[in-house]
């Protein structure tokens, strides 16, 4: 890539191409099928849907004027495979190979909706055949996930036509890399990982440190166990992170990006491997990008499972080949990151935003949200609730907004008992704070964590102890036994609970937890082991009653732990 | 300079001094457990916790940079709880056998627990068990009693650059051990125990063999003598609570007296001959066209490094046993002769401040007098336990003397203590042997101290020598290196397996630091000062010895007995079809 | 694939393994790539494998065996033909991944992490494999989800895998 105007070329024809998924019919193309290919709907076999609609078309002669594309996650997981159906955008769910023909000859042929496969709202008669008029998107806000419903992952020229590296030109043409970090502080994103340090800042320091060379690190370790935010970005949409990384590298002076995905996301690691070398053969990676002499490339490294790589001084350790323990810090990777370089590290979601930002301003982007926390936030939702899947809504949306207008509320008619966010280092939320606008503060505030945005909804038959186990099995398992407090003192509070859900609890075990919990996270060497101790410290404060009955009457209202005598 | 406040005390240090070294600047010592100054900093224990203002969570001092304005407080109340908890975590996750522990009464964990007050340990629930490690002749590996603070690993890897070890697993299940939890003996383990120096428990100690002596000692039909190295005057004392430095080298020799040894006899006197013997084949090295640099071979650690690590470099070698094995050979040929004792009836025991030796003496190489040469080694600790066990107050005991022959030796036999002694007497006798000049100053103190790789260059007659010295493995590896890289051009090089030489040696008493290890070397040189003689060569009882049995330097009773052969060992486990 | 596992070099597998190893030669840094290619390779990482990776990279075999160890990923011991892994995601805990477990443990007689002796199964529990709105699931051989699980079902689905 040469210049500006070469990808405007690229980006025009493009969009021509593409215009009937802007709803403008097409003279050439009766329809474009964009089918969710998330995680979700992969599971609920929806390459079969693919095949089947191919073959359908082809019987029908018609193969030459539909595509059928398989997009990155739409969303509603729960109603998977689903797929919408362009110019008039029209959303079908739970499709089955069988309905192909159905779509085929009934409505892109004839025009006809299929009624029995579109989405009806909780109680509503009539269907919602519209994907823009479909409650479950109406508080949504996409800018991680913009391209989700408009892109094929493994096509650059469709990222482009959608404004792909413009954002990228622009840092490269038209700004000092000092304005690029300016804008990005001005913006006040924070960092998606976890603890929402700022992202602008973070670059500042990386910068201002003197070490080179310096690197940008994407933390694609995403192993909080119910979240799948990173991967549909990973696999949905590669070129925004590619984006991201090359504006950061231009920003602080960096050449050389790593993306770390874990082992367990192949479908994510070969989309993004293919983005890497589509945009390194369209100039967009590799020597004198726009011809301003700047290079940029990007490698990723595979994690091969361990929670704890997911912090950053671990993730920097792992990417150097060796066991993934966090360090003390400082020093901080701004500063001695990775091979001790000074290095930026955020994660898919953060890199995400980043085009965002540059393309559209600071003041556009901090608009939205709260004061303390801008932008949107993706959760993937899961639990006892109808609508499953991932969602992104503007900081300061309620928790209420989002288990019951976006979610859908709970099935089968059961009470709502609390909802877990921040997975194994967050904390659960009870009935009387739905009304809480989400942003960092609120949640570390009520004693759980925005995290990587793992949002379980939990119900009258969850037992709050057994999920405090749950969470503590999961952190005893994946830590790293670096430091004494995470090694030895989450073995013994798992070792408590396990005591409290079979029957042997004690009188003290309560507050031998929370002298536990709360030296645990004073003491631990890195986050993983300073936030373990949340599901269980979130649990006794909203839920005591519940771990009270199990020690004193060997009683668990959820009816999920057996005593043994 | 950084200005802070540690304790209410305003406190000036430079940049980059942890907040650990600032407190202790001002005389205020924060609890440590995992941390061991250059060689450990990892911040993992968290015992050395302490209150930052402003900071979310307490912070570990050890590895905490000071900054400016800084406001640190070291013993809150909820600091004290904090600390207590961890340790009381850490003890919830150790067996308790401290009273039949090797390091009882000598164990940091121990000492925390005393100095916290802890009274209870409130957690039951699952312990580490692995299985006890005594596969090596020269170690024993208690995974149970480990603490995970990983100073073993770090002088392992970092300064002997060996890496037998590493963790293994994760979480509560970590381990610390060779690669498949595989066996010490069978690894590339150099057996120089360092590890056991720096453990803070007993989970790496010694092998105790002080049993088989008490037997011999026991025994009427046995002529037990024993052969005390050169470090091991310089260290006894402090096996008694004498100070760092402390020389007790009469007080040693009337104890061993004391403890029912026939004969007292003394490393020093073997070193001397090794000097002959050594420096002799360095002079035939360089007239006849022989493999330069000669490398010392008197460290058994180090002997199984370039085994196992630099087999190509092997011929660098010098054929010279170490002075306990030359020692060894003689005691049981040499000295049963003239004394008319059966070789037989000979127990042959040695003093030495080296684990390594205790492997040395097994190796089938060292079995020339038909025996085994040696019969048992015990480390300096072991030696200060058998005093302990006699209830004999060494300090109270008059000053003795070594037994002749084999106990008579010079102030060159001494050096071999530290690093650079070998060196040092080897030119002082070198010198006088070519050139028949005397030395106007037999002090070289270019090759003295601790630094890690030394070099000079000595006028011997018109011959400019070139020598290098280097301590710990880790600098003998940069030197290997350079000779691998064709670009040593020494013609001599001494290696010490242990930093600091011999009196940092894995046997030594705990603790060995630094500081430490520079006391006992100014004692080596004062011992050194304090002898008549001086040179190797001046040894009457060496005279003796070749005039009477060995002929001469290298001659063909030196061959049978004071040379030997070195083997090729792989670093990595075999992989057979 | 049947071969020599001494790695004398003679093998065809052996031969594979030191291209995987010929990559990243004398890096330290492409121990995890390089474990990874091989156990994708070999199925598992026995001692010949870390030894031969640990020469190729120039590490030593603790090193090696350190980071085999501390990633879930890799495994020391040989694996069943099929992989049934347990999605352990709060999603399907919440709805009942636990019973899928026992259920599995009960039909196959194997605690998770374990073969069965006839070689045919190989239990593991994972992250999130990001099938929540089918929870409880289980993946098989890394590819056949099966969703929304209830026990009398798992006896049906394991049949299909010989």
């Amino acid at each position: 890539m040469k210049s500006l105007e070469e990808l405007a070329k690229i980006k025009a024809s493009r969009r021509e191409a593409l215009k009937i998924r802007e709803g403008i019919p097409s003279a050439t193309e009766k329809a474009h099928v964009m089918m969710c290919g998330g995680a979700g709907c992969i599971s609920s076999n929806c390459k079969d849907v693919v095949e089947a609609m191919q073959a359908s078309l082809a019987k029908n002669g018609i193969a030459d004027q539909v595509q059928v594309i398989l997009t990155g996650c739409m969303g509603p997981c729960d109603m998977g495979p689903v797929a919408i159906v362009y110019p008039d955008a029209t959303f079908y769910r739970r499709l089955k190979p069988k309905d192909a023909d159905a779509i085929v000859e009934e409505h892109i042929m004839k025009g006809n909706l299929v009624p029995r496969l579109l989405y009806r709202a909780p109680g509503a008669k009539e269907p919602t055949p519209k994907v823009t008029d479909m409650d479950l998107f109406a508080k949504q806000k996409k800018i991680v996930l913009r391209n989700n419903f408009y892109i094929d992952p493994t096509n650059i020229e469709d990222y482009i036509a959608n404004d792909g590296y413009v954002a990228l030109g622009k840092a490269l043409t038209a700004m000092t890399p000092a304005e690029v970090v300016e804008e990005v502080k001005k913006a006040g994103i924070r960092g998606r990982g976890g603890a929402g340090f700022s992202t602008g800042m973070k670059w500042s320091f990386c910068a201002a440190s003197k070490g080179t060379p310096k690197y940008v690190v994407c933390n694609g370790d995403e192993g909080d166990p119910g979240a799948f935010m990173d991967r549909s970005v990973l696999e949905g949409d590669p070129h925004s992170i590619i984006e991201g990384m090359a504006i950061c590298g231009r920003a602080i002076g960096a050449e050389q990006g790593y993306v770390y995905v874990r082992a367990e996301y192949p479908l994510a690691i070969d989309r993004l491997s293919y983005a890497i070398d589509k945009a390194r053969e369209y100039g967009l990676l590799g020597k004198n990008i726009f011809d301003t002499g700047f290079n940029f490339e990007i490698e990723i490294r595979i994690g091969a499972g361990a929670f704890v790589c997911g912090e950053e001084t671990a993730l920097l350790t792992s990417i150097e080949g060796k066991r993934g323990e966090p360090k003390p810090r400082p020093p901080f990777p701004a500063n001695e990151g990775v091979w001790a370089k000074p290095t930026v590290l955020n994660n898919v979601e953060t890199w995400a935003n980043i085009a965002e930002i540059i393309l559209k301003g600071a003041d556009w982007y901090s608009s939205i949200g709260t004061a303390g926390s801008k932008g949107t936030k993706v959760f993937a939702l899961a639990g006892r609730i109808n609508n499953t899947g991932i969602v992104e809504v503007p900081m300061g949306t309620t928790l209420r907004e989002i288990v019951y207008e976006i979610g859908g509320g709970i099935p089968r008619k059961k009470a709502f008992k609390a909802v877990q966010t921040g997975g194994p280092s967050g904390g659960c939320i009870p009935a009387e704070q739905l009304d809480t606008p989400i942003d960092f503060e609120s949640l570390t505030a009520l004693g759980a964590m925005m995290g990587s945005g793992g949002m379980i909804v939990m119900d009258e038959d969850t037992c709050m102890v057994d999920i405090a186990k749950f969470f503590m099995d999961f952190i005893v398992d994946e830590s790293c036994g670096k430091c004494s407090p995470c090694r030895i003192g989450t073995k013994r509070m798992l070792e408590i609970l396990e005591r409290i859900t079979t029957g042997k609890g004690k009188e003290g075990d309560i507050e031998l937890l929370l002298e536990l919990g709360n030296t645990i996270k004073s003491t631990a060497l890195c986050g993983l082991g300073q936030t373990a101790p949340n599901p269980i410290l979130s649990t006794i404060k909203y839920f005591r009653d519940e771990y009270e009955s199990h020690i004193k009457e060997n009683k668990c209202a959820a009816k999920v732990c057996e005593f043994v005598e | 300079m950084i200005n802070l406040t540690i304790d209410n005390r305003k406190v000036a240090v430079e940049e980059g001094s942890t907040i650990l070294e600032a407190a202790k600047s001002v005389g205020i010592n924060i609890p440590t457990l995992c941390y061991l100054k250059d060689i450990n900093v990892i911040g993992a224990c968290r015992i050395c916790l302490v209150d930052v203002k402003g900071a979310r969570t307490f912070i570990p001092s050890c590895v905490a940079p000071v900054s400016e304005g800084m406001v640190v407080n070291t013993h809150t109340p909820n600091l004290i709880k904090a600390r207590k908890l961890v340790l009381e975590l850490i003890l919830s996750d150790h067996p308790m056998e401290c009273l039949t522990c090797k390091r009882n009464g000598n164990c940091e964990l121990q000492k925390l627990a005393e100095e916290f007050g802890l009274s209870e340990i409130r957690f039951e629930g699952a312990k580490t068990e692995y299985p006890i490690d005594d596969s090596s002749p020269a170690l024993i590996r208690d995974p149970r009693k480990c603490i995970l603070c990983r100073r073993c690993i770090s002088v392992c890897t970092n300064i002997q650059s060996v890496q037998a070890l590493t963790v293994e697993n994760r979480g509560f299940n970590s381990l610390v051990a060779p690669a498949f939890n595989e066996k010490l003996a069978n690894m590339e383990c150099v057996q120089c125990g360092q590890c056991s120096l720096v453990c803070p428990t007993g989970a790496i100690v010694e092998q105790d063999d002080t049993d088989k002596v008490w037997a011999a000692l026991a025994d009427p039909k046995k002529h037990v003598v024993v052969q005390t190295a050169p470090a091991t005057r310089v260290q006894i004392g402090e096996t008694i609570g004498a100070e760092p430095g402390t020389i007790a080298t009469g007080q040693m020799v009337a104890g061993l007296r004391s403890l029912g040894f026939d004969k007292v006899f003394d490393t020093d006197f073997s070193a001397d001959l090794t000097i002959l013997e050594e420096g002799n084949e360095l002079l035939q090295r360089v007239t006849t066209g022989g493999v330069l640099p000669m490398i010392t071979s008197c460290s058994p650690g180090w002997i199984k490094f370039i085994e196992h690590f630099y087999p190509d470099l092997l011929p660098h070698l010098s054929t010279c046993k170490s002075p306990q094995q030359m020692f060894g050979a003689l005691a049981k040929t040499y000295y049963a002769q003239k004394e008319g004792i059966d070789p037989k009836d000979i127990y042959s025991v040695s003093i030495m401040p080296c684990t390594a030796k205790k492997y040395e003496c097994q190796r089938p190489e060292m079995f020339s007098s038909g025996y085994q040469d040696v019969d048992v080694v015990l480390t300096t600790r072991e030696l200060g336990r058998m005093f302990k066990q006699s209830g004999m107050s060494m300090t109270n005991l008059p000053e003795e003397e070594y037994d002749a022959p084999l106990g008579i030796s010079t102030g060159a036999g001494e050096l071999f203590g530290a690093s650079g002694g070998v060196m040092e007497a080897a030119l002082r006798t070198v010198y006088e042997v070519v050139t028949g000049k005397e030395l106007e100053d037999i002090n070289f103190t270019a090759c003295r101290g601790i630094t890690g790789v030394k070099e000079a260059t000595v006028n011997v007659g018109d011959l400019p020598v070139s020598v290098a010295i280097t301590n710990g493995l880790g600098n003998a590896r940069k030197v290997l290196d350079k000779i691998r890289a064709g670009e040593a051009g020494y013609h001599f090089i001494e290696v010490m397996c242990c930093p600091g030489g011999c009196i940092g040696g894995g046997g030594s008493p705990i603790p060995t630091n630094l500081d430490v290890r520079l006391k006992r070397i100014d004692a080596v040189y004062t011992e050194d000062e304090r002898m008549v003689l001086r040179k190797s060569h001046q040894n009457p009882a060496v005279q003796d010895l070749y005039a009477e049995f060995l002929e001469k330097p290298l001659g063909h009773k030196s061959h049978e007995l004071l040379h030997t052969h070195y083997t090729e060992r792989d670093h990595y486990p075999k992989e057979e079809c | 694939m049947v071969a020599c596992t001494c790695g004398c070099g003679e093998d065809e597998l052996t031969k594979q393994l030191d291209k995987v190893i010929d990559e990243y030669r004398g890096q330290p840094s492409g121990l995890i790539q390089v474990l990874t290619k091989a156990q994708n390779l070999i199925g598992y990482l026995p001692l010949w494998v870390q030894t031969r990776i640990a020469k190729g990279l120039g590490v030593s075999l603790q090193e090696v065996y350190g980071v085999v160890t501390f990633y879930a990923f890799f495994s020391l011991i040989p694996r069943g033909r099929h992989k049934i892994a347990v999605c352990a995601g709060t999603a399907c805990y919440v709805k009942g991944s636990k019973t899928v477990l026992k259920t599995l443990r009960e039909v196959l007689g194997v605690k998770e992490g374990q073969t069965t002796p006839d070689s045919r199964f190989t239990v593991e529990v994972v992250r999130c494999i990001g099938a929540c709105g089918l929870a409880p699931a289980m993946i098989i051989d890394g590819k056949d989800v099966h969703g929304r699980l209830e026990p009398e079902q798992i006896p049906g689905i394991l049949e299909q895998y010989a």
